[in-house]
């Protein structure tokens, strides 16, 4: 059932967790005058942000400098950023989380009062301000809290977008369903921020929540605008086995080891520096993701690997920090080890392995959150501006998701301001969704069940296109896709309730998933080379003369990716060697 | 498992199911359920996302304790049935889905954000030190996983307290030194629907699932609450 607008706004932000809340507030406070609403498809604090632990970068100790994180980021990126956004980035990081604080954000504090610093994987300089091991939840609800206090912010919870309107190259807001209630509405605006997260949940293991499920990316792609480096995927070194809960690189910048089965800290044999008792920045446990999750299959190559009910793991060791060290820096930790996996870390080893953690890529985006579509932006993980390049460093997120949200915010109010009324003739889209999605809801007679392909999918997408990638392996994946593809068009929906439908939400986030991972082995396969967290045992090399450049994918009228290239934009830093340990 | 079950559409009132689900060593009962939307019922509705105990969608009751049930495991019940139902003193929505419109109505009340009426933007952070911040600390960690208000039995018969989860984030931002808004969510709390309602039965306490203590941030108000009466019969017309 249709009822034409529910409403209308100026701007609309999809996502209500660390960027979308961050563009709201600065929204709310520069153009008050403006109509801003959020949609999620949870209540906000229950945004995938919430669940960051380990901390945000941002220049602030003496002896640190912006051209001090910019160069690591540059470097951890293995020169696929964008040099200018990383410029803009690592400038207002700091000031972001001192707005953050000035919100009441609980930080770390040195014994004097001031932020406390530590040290994190990949940076030279400690740089990354903490809320003990749970800085993405103390973010999120200050976000969230503050937010409040505006009350011209209007919020649609529990709102599930399903669609963007567009006319003739311009985005007019959204389709989407009241999950309460199952109404399919359109909520016009004159801009629309994508929010959404990422999508960690097309591979099956991974430290992302249920609802990662790349919604933003989607939408956007389906739209018409281009999704960026959708190959590059960081799988983050230390997940737990079985559930993924992420174990913080906080533990390793604390002074936690990797050990193999020999209790050997093996990071020392590839090219990440010597091993000291105590952490050294930019080396061994501190180096970055990429390499040092690489590090860990060549450890299972090499038979050095304990074998658990869940496949081969590794251990971290925090033993020799003390229980008062881990008790004040990492009670997080603690409590997840005890609760998951019934050890203790202040006596026992934990069990870890790699786990999909972050998605480098998405929607495309200018250094304000642009992207080609009129009137439609991204922010966060959602978009790819890009400051992350091949691989993130850790605590270059959250940060991310403030500098952007905020600039994102900005430009999509700005552009709100002149323009134009969303035209009537795109309220026929919210018919054609509401026909979609009702029949959809009413596929009972369909052969297939929507966890089946989801499983098939994910473990597509480990065995294609894993920490270490083929062009077989990844031409095998794209024709599994494409069978995936044909199996959801027989899919079975039982549940034919209005009120709050999770099958229907399952089936669509479905459907986001698999063109995400469509992007994601077609941009794969395209790029012949290894760089960063993009590792191609056929073509083991970076290979700056034909691929010191972007991935743009776009989805052609029927339905097939189409990748075209884009330079990447170096300001400072010319292509150089990525050197940890040494 | 024993699962409520209820469809607006269809349902008079809430039943319940019987699903049989395996009984492995690292399963959560939110896994139970899972397996059986998967595998057994997929219609069956139910709030999940983070599975890690920090995001406070998936928080029901289980065999009649409100529980998160990413953090609850299975083998802790075996070798069953357990009663998975939904978190008590909210209306039921779907299944095992709650409203939770009261919280998310009553949470702003408390102006639970920092009041501060200095303009000027000062140069740098406002300092607190380890001492402080640990004053207010364990108030923060709220996950508004609304496990103490389905615990209350306070919030149970009078639907207007304002609860244990809003009140201690009031307590969280009283005591952040950065904050000068005490006055006013003293204002909101000194009301009947505020810290008065509350027995102090301590059920909020022992349930939370994120150590948080609202009910000694209730009684602590309580203090505060009452100091401001007996000044307010002292003074009359001092000003407040």
């Amino acid at each position: 059932m249709s009822e034409g607008a529910a409403a209308a706004h100026d701007v609309l932000l999809v996502g209500g967790g660390a960027a979308g809340l961050r563009a709201a507030i600065a929204i709310a406070e520069t153009n008050p005058s403006l109509s801003v609403a959020v949609v999620s498809k949870v209540y906000p604090m229950r945004s995938h942000t919430v669940s960051a632990e380990g901390g945000a970068a941002g220049v602030i100790a003496a002896d640190d400098t912006l051209e001090a994180h910019a160069y690591d980021t540059v470097s951890g990126s293995d020169w696929l950023c964008d040099q200018d956004a990383v410029e803009a980035f690592v400038e207002e990081a700091p000031r972001e989380l001192l707005q953050l604080e000035h919100w009441g954000c609980p930080w770390s504090r040195q014994p004097n009062g001031r932020i406390a610093v530590r040290a994190f994987g990949g940076m030279k300089n400690m740089r990354t301000w903490f809320a003990a091991d749970k800085t993405g939840f103390h973010m999120l609800h200050t976000l969230f809290q503050t937010s409040l206090k505006y009350s011209d912010v209007t919020r649609y919870d529990e709102w599930f977008v399903a669609r963007l309107l567009v006319d003739d190259g311009r985005v007019h807001g959204v389709v989407a369903i009241e999950l309460r209630t199952g109404r399919i509405q359109a909520i016009t605006a004159k801009s629309v921020v994508l929010c959404n997260g990422g999508s960690g949940k097309v591979f099956p293991f991974t430290t992302n929540a249920n609802i990662c499920t790349g919604d933003g990316m989607a939408l956007a792609y389906r739209t018409g605008a281009p999704l960026k480096d959708m190959e590059f995927i960081q799988y983050h070194p230390t997940g737990l086995p079985f559930t993924g809960i992420l174990i913080t690189e906080a533990a390793r910048a604390e002074g936690g080891w990797l050990l193999n089965k020999d209790g050997y800290r093996y990071l020392q044999d590839y090219d990440l520096g010597k091993p000291e008792p105590t952490p050294v920045l930019r080396s061994m446990e501190l180096g970055p993701r990429d390499r040092l999750s690489q590090a860990f299959v060549h450890e299972v190559e090499k038979g050095r690997t304990i074998e658990s009910p869940y496949g081969p793991i590794v251990h971290l060791d925090l033993r020799h920090l003390g229980e008062k060290l881990i008790e004040t820096k990492l009670p997080m930790v603690r409590e997840l080890c005890m609760q998951y996996e019934r050890i203790d870390p202040v006596k026992e080893l934990i069990p870890v392995r790699p786990v999909v953690h972050y998605m480098m890529g998405g929607v495309h985006t200018d250094i304000n959150g642009a992207t080609p579509i009129e009137g439609l932006f991204a922010a966060g993980e959602t978009a790819c501006v890009t400051i992350n390049g091949a691989n993130r460093l850790g605590s270059n997120s959250l940060p991310e998701c403030l500098v952007f949200g905020a600039r994102a915010g900005k430009a999509a109010a700005e552009y709100a301001t002149s323009a134009p009324q969303p035209p009537s003739i795109v309220m026929h889209q919210v018919d054609e969704e509401v026909r979609r999605i009702d029949q959809l809801r009413s596929a009972d007679r369909g052969t297939e069940r929507i966890a089946d392909i989801r499983e098939s999918m994910q473990s597509t997408m480990e065995d294609s296109a894993g920490i270490f990638r083929s062009g077989d392996s990844l031409s095998k994946g794209v024709d599994q896709l494409a069978d995936l593809q044909q199996r959801l068009g027989h899919v079975q929906l039982s549940d034919e309730t209005t009120v709050f439908n999770t099958e229907l939400v399952a089936a669509l986030e479905l459907e986001n998933m698999l063109d995400i991972a469509e992007t994601i082995l077609q941009s794969a396969l395209q790029r012949e080379e290894s760089r960063g967290a993009h590792q191609r045992t056929d073509f083991t090399t970076r290979d700056d003369e034909r691929f010191l450049n972007h991935a743009l994918v776009y989805r052609d009228s029927d339905g097939s990716a189409r990748i075209e290239r884009l330079p990447v934009t170096i300001t400072r830093w010319p292509p150089g060697e990525r050197i940890y340990g040494r | 498992m024993r699962v409520t079950r209820y469809d607006p559409d269809r349902d008079s009132a809430p039943t319940v199911a019987t699903y049989e689900v395996p009984l492995r060593k690292d399963w959560a009962i939110l896994d139970g359920l899972n397996y059986v939307k998967d595998h057994v019922d997929t219609s069956l509705s139910y709030r999940w996302s983070c599975r890690m105990g920090i995001c406070g969608s998936c928080g029901m009751n289980v065999d009649g304790e409100p529980k998160l049930t990413c953090a609850t495991f299975l083998s802790d019940y075996a070798p069953g049935p357990v009663k998975v139902e939904p978190l008590s003193n909210f209306p039921i929505v779907r299944d095992l889905i709650v409203d939770i419109d009261d919280f998310m109505e009553k949470l702003p009340r408390v102006k639970p954000w920092i009041v501060r009426d200095d303009v000027t933007v000062i140069d740098g952070e406002y300092i607190q030190t380890p001492e402080e911040l640990a004053e207010y600390k364990q108030f923060s960690n709220c996950i508004n996983c609304m496990l103490c208000y389905a615990a209350c039995p306070i919030y149970g018969l009078e639907p207007d307290f304002i609860g244990p989860a809003a009140i201690a984030l009031a307590e969280r931002y009283d005591l952040d030194t950065r904050d000068r808004g005490q006055r006013e969510r003293l204002d909101v709390l000194i009301e009947k629907e505020g810290v008065w309602g509350c027995t102090f039965v301590g059920e909020c306490t022992r349930v939370c699932p994120k150590h948080v203590d609202p009910a000694g941030a209730i009684q602590r108000y309580k203090l505060k609450a009452a100091q401001e009466n007996v000044m307010a019969f002292l003074l009359p017309r001092a000003a407040r």
